[in-house]
């Protein structure tokens, strides 16, 4: 008899104790984010795909188009092409695509080049119905964002 | 009484858009309650605060097929919906908001909205059955007993009110207790010692009438997908849904006029229809609250509760009450 009185009771109270927690829930904060309207602030060290860095001074590119990050990805995502104009003693960058749909953000690419002309963006907001949107033109990338 | 025309057509088109309202935007409370207990904002992109919601959902409801899965009952599958729906709404008829709104005076009203509340379960019954579906089936059977079993606490609670108050007219019951929350039944410890109790399980019974979690048992989604909705699509499903929110609006409307002292103010200030409506939207958020909290029962359990704890709880206090107003 006791037992079903313990029940009871004990059942009554953790009841009230549940009641008690959801209605302490229900005055504090949202803690969703609203996302659309509101951004995320993305983390430093965040990995969405690789972009170029420009030199700040001459607002080119700092690729100086060795091909080392072309040769360490393990996936072979990235294909450059530079140009030596004439009478120029250097290459100058005239294309680089970055193929994302094989791209494993494994960050070789960064780490292999010696002159920190790639970095990881904080692209987040990718979505797509079609393959071929994944691949990036890198170098227009950077011409657009100015 | 006034006996026009005009009284019936008022009342019908006032009650129609005062269901109409709740089982669409109690939908919207319901979401956003959910929302904030989860620390979550609820609906925010139709209109102001998702106030449009019900709206949307109510045109994407009708826009849809009526689509009649072959093999079923075809005339119980139509029938089901349409009976889920009505008895809630005939039960508004009796409801006495205030001392003045009522839609017509029955004498016998406490009688007829437990008979009408029984027909509801039949909705359930005959939509899982028609159904052809397990699914369906077992929700159906699981829907009438647990309902079944809630019942029987439920009408002895009731039975202790109609002795204390004499009359089985809502309208007197609510008459019995104005002036003051110590008036009201809850609270009247001159008539029975454990009146909080039974307003308890009036209250837990009426959330397993409802079919309402921790007891929606009829619709556990994570064993029987919908239960008795599984086959309905459009406004078959959206039929069953303002139901549902329409016998909660009943049910809330029963504890208050029994319990609560109907459209009367705890401190005998203004009494009026207000105060009722705000009694029945707190009970409704305690609905919410409720089912927001606890995590669905298991069938036997719930069955337990009923024939353990809640009936002896209610055949105790009916003989305590008998006793109170034999000596008394």
């Amino acid at each position: 008899m006791s037992a079903y009185w313990n029940d009871v009771f004990g059942g009554a109270k953790s009841l009230a104790i549940g009641l008690s927690i959801t209605a302490r829930e229900f005055f504090k904060p949202v803690i969703t984010m609203q996302y659309p309207w509101e951004v995320p602030e993305i983390p430093e060290r965040y990995r969405g795909h690789i972009e170029l860095v420009k030199n700040e001074k001459t607002g080119k590119p700092k690729c100086i188009c060795c091909g080392m990050c072309m040769r360490s990805c393990p996936s072979g995502c990235i294909s450059l092409v530079g140009k030596k104009p004439e009478g120029e003693k250097k290459k100058v960058l005239t294309k680089y695509e970055l193929d994302f749909t094989k791209c494993s953000l494994c960050g070789s690419c960064i780490e292999s080049c010696n002159f920190g002309a790639i970095r990881f963006s904080k692209d987040y907001n990718l979505a797509s119905t079609r393959k071929e949107d994944y691949v990036f033109d890198l170098l227009k990338r950077l011409e657009e964002q100015g | 009484m006034d006996t026009s025309i005009w009284r019936p057509i008022i009342y019908l088109v006032c009650f129609m858009a005062f269901a109409g309202l709740n089982a669409a935007y109690l939908g919207w409370c319901e979401r956003k309650g959910a929302g904030r207990i989860q620390r979550r904002t609820g609906p925010m992109e139709v209109g102001f605060h998702g106030l449009l919601q019900p709206l949307a959902d109510g045109l994407k409801l009708m826009t849809k097929q009526l689509l009649v899965p072959e093999g079923v009952d075809q005339i119980l599958f139509r029938i089901a919906p349409i009976l889920a729906m009505i008895p809630a709404l005939t039960s508004m008829v009796v409801i006495p908001f205030s001392d003045n709104i009522q839609g017509r005076a029955v004498e016998l009203s406490v009688l007829m909205l437990f008979a009408l509340a029984s027909i509801g379960m039949i909705a359930i019954l005959i939509g899982g059955w028609a159904s052809a579906n397990k699914y369906a089936v077992i929700s159906a059977a699981r829907a009438v007993s647990q309902n079944l079993a809630y019942e029987i606490p439920m009408l002895l609670t009731v039975i202790t009110i109609v002795m204390i108050t004499g009359s089985m007219n809502l309208q007197d019951i609510a008459m019995d207790q104005q002036g003051g929350f110590w008036h009201w039944n809850i609270f009247r410890f001159d008539k029975s010692i454990f009146m909080p109790v039974s307003f308890l399980i009036f209250f837990i019974c009426s959330v397993a009438e409802t079919n309402r979690a921790p007891f929606d048992m009829a619709e556990a989604e994570s064993e029987l997908i919908a239960g008795f909705m599984t086959e309905y699509g459009s406004m078959g499903f959206g039929l069953f849904m303002m139901g549902e929110y329409l016998n909660i609006v009943v049910g809330a409307c029963l504890t208050t006029i029994l319990f609560l002292g109907g459209w009367s103010c705890p401190f005998g200030l203004f009494p009026g229809v207000w105060w009722f409506l705000i009694k029945i939207y707190i009970l409704i958020f305690t609905f919410i609250w409720v089912r927001w909290t606890y995590p669905r029962t298991q069938v036997y359990k719930l069955l337990n509760l009923s024939w353990k704890i809640l009936i002896p709880f209610s055949m105790v206090n009916l003989l305590v009450t008998a006793a109170f107003i034999k000596v008394f």
